[in-house]
């Protein structure tokens, strides 16, 4: 089987998590040694530190690439990999716009968000992946036999240990001209909201299915009811239809959240969305049984927020 | 600017609940409501703001079949003014390198300065964009919430992790992948739907994009769904059930118990 190489995210000069679950994938279809890639520049602690999770690490060092801008990346990328190459990424907003990029010019195929390996079969490597925004799973394989590029969904597959002695290989020299037609100006970063949700200790947090605008306030109401400690948050499409502002947002681009409630409302449970919710007790309400919500709450409610929240809300508030 | 949005009808996963068939191996497919891909429909929209603004003309592009022509009439609706539609028994299981394929070789016979596509669409592959574009040599960025256009470059602003904004500079002609939030989608009535109802949409197949028949379909598809399954769950949630009334009463215990109320 071809080289198996995976790439090491890395911030503020530290290696993500990310890189002990691209080992673990990796392992599950091949028996053969993975290559950490560090690319950025001034990167040679990270090298260090992703040498004592890999055999091997290839280094690729150049001020172009002090940001990840995945134009610049991808042509390094080309240049240092060999043909045929197989290359594992975690499934960010980074390899979005990298990775597929990527399988077009090592000529191989390319399967995004992947949330676990079955193994492989000769050049056959067997895929799990969700369709519809988690609603239903799928069997899919991939044909690395010219190459791939695979992304992995953060957090999907269990770290691996990783205990390597590694040695780091520099392919600075190898990474060849950098000039891109894309060049990175700056981040920018969010305006403060008026509210921090993080700081709240339960979070009526709704979602598409609280379908109409005005309906916010059945939300609203239920905080009060609740009391001081409550926030309203929401998923992405109420931010998108400017209902709420975007310092509520819940998830991956949006705010993390770890409050001691946290009250899934019409929201379907999507992975973005979920990636923001790091603990608390999760009571999930959906019209939808069958909803992927359902798998990862405590507690379940089949029923219609419209009618069921201002019903709990009058209980809570006949209460106090 | 000449603008190509690439677009997919899809199921509508507001209108529909996604279950197997009895087989056990494929979605139940009939009664699914379509509708144009959510991603897809920002990406029309900002490339009518982009037109009203700076002139120009927007194209909305599909590989389908005869159905996805709704899906063309209703961003032609919105304000597109042209669509191409691509159909080929030989385009038929392409995976997202085939489709990315048809879509450039589309690009390559008109004469664009920006092609969008939505973020990701019902499989979330998130990959045609970034295909095209490689097939093509143009620059890339995904995951795109800003566009400003200057002269022979543009700015466009990126969505990454924890609601921050990535800035780049581009030069034209380029590939975006748009995201949600970017703009507020127009509405489209049933009046505007009606007046382009008998408008006519070239229809190209793989012998009029110059490609081989060969480089796309299931016979080049590297990646294939093999089948649909629902995963068994270890956990999952315990469900209170029982009249509005009990359910509420074990919930505000619960909630009780954890320290919410
Ligand atoms: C790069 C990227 C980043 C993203 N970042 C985020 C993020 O940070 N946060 C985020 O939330 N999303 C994010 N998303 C979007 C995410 O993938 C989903 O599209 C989104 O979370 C879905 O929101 P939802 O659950 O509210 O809507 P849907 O998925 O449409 O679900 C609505 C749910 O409401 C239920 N429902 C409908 N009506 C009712 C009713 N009357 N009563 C009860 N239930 C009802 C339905 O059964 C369904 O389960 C991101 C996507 C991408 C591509």
């Amino acid at each position: 089987m071809a080289q198996v190489f995976a790439y090491v995210s890395h911030k503020n000069g530290a290696v993500d998590d990310t890189a002990k679950e691209l080992l673990a994938a990796a392992k599950k279809f091949t028996d053969a040694s993975v290559t950490g890639i560090v690319v950025g520049s001034g990167v040679d602690a990270v090298a260090a530190e992703a040498a004592k999770i890999f055999a091997e690490v290839i280094k690729i060092d150049n001020a172009a690439l002090a940001y990840p801008n995945a134009e610049v990346v991808r042509k390094a990328l080309v240049n240092v990999l060999p043909a045929g190459s197989v290359v594992l990424f975690a499934h960010d907003t980074f390899a979005m716009d990298l990775a597929p990029g990527l399988s077009i010019k090592l000529g191989g195929a390319f399967a995004s968000d992947i949330v676990d390996i079955e193994g492989a079969d000769g050049n056959t490597v067997k895929l799990i992946r969700q369709e519809f925004s988690g609603s239903v799973s799928t069997h899919t394989t991939i044909d690395i036999s010219t190459g791939a590029v695979i992304n992995m969904r953060p957090g999907a597959v269990a770290a691996a240990d990783a205990t390597a002695a590694g040695t780091v290989v520099d392919k600075s020299a190898a990474a060849g001209d950098l000039a891109s037609k894309r060049t990175f100006l700056k981040v920018v970063e969010p305006e403060a909201g008026d509210v921090d949700i993080t700081k709240a200790d339960v979070l009526v947090s709704i979602g598409r299915g609280i379908q109409d605008q005005e309906n916010i306030q059945i939300a609203v109401d239920l905080k009060e009811a609740i009391g001081a400690a409550a926030e309203v948050s929401c998923s992405r499409p109420i931010v998108d239809a400017k209902w709420m502002d975007a310092s509520r947002q819940v998830g991956t681009s949006g705010k993390t959240v770890k409050p001691k409630i946290y009250m899934a409302c019409g929201i379907s449970g999507s992975f973005q969305h979920m990636g923001g919710v790091k603990g608390g007790f999760i009571i999930a309400i959906n019209k939808n049984p069958n909803a992927p919500i359902f798998q990862v709450a405590n507690v379940g409610i089949e029923a219609d927020i419209v009618e069921f929240l201002p019903a709990l809300a009058e209980k809570i508030g006949e209460m106090k | 600017m000449e603008i190509l949005v690439c677009v997919k009808r899809v199921p509508d996963t507001a209108e529909n609940e996604i279950v197997l068939n009895s087989d056990g191996n494929d979605i139940e497919r009939d009664d699914l409501v379509y509708s144009v891909n959510e991603w897809d429909n920002y990406a029309v929209e900002e490339a009518i703001r982009i037109v009203e603004e700076k002139g120009g003309c927007v194209t909305v592009v599909t590989v389908g079949d005869d159905d996805a022509d709704e899906v063309l009439r209703r961003e032609m609706a919105m304000g597109a003014e042209k669509a191409i539609l691509l159909k080929d028994d030989a385009f038929e299981g392409s995976d997202a390198k085939g489709i990315a394929t048809i879509l450039a070789a589309c690009v390559k016979k008109g004469n664009y300065d920006l092609v969008l596509s939505g973020a990701q669409a019902d499989q979330g592959f998130a990959a045609v964009g970034g295909m095209m574009a490689a097939i093509l040599d143009y620059p890339y960025a995904s995951l795109v919430n800003k566009i400003e256009i200057g002269s022979g470059n543009i700015t466009v602003g990126r969505e990454i992790e924890g609601g921050n904004q990535e800035m780049n500079e581009m030069a034209l002609p380029c590939v975006l992948s748009i995201q949600t939030g970017i703009n507020e989608p127009r509405y489209v009535g049933v009046r505007g739907i009606r007046k382009v109802a008998s408008v006519d949409i070239p229809v190209f197949g793989a012998g009029d994009l110059g490609l081989d028949a060969a480089s796309v379909g299931e016979g080049a598809a590297k990646v294939k769904r093999v089948d649909y399954f629902i995963p068994e769950t270890g956990e999952g949630a315990e469900m209170l059930t029982g009249s509005t009334d009990d359910i509420i009463s074990k919930l505000i215990e619960i909630m009780k118990a954890n320290g919410g109320l």
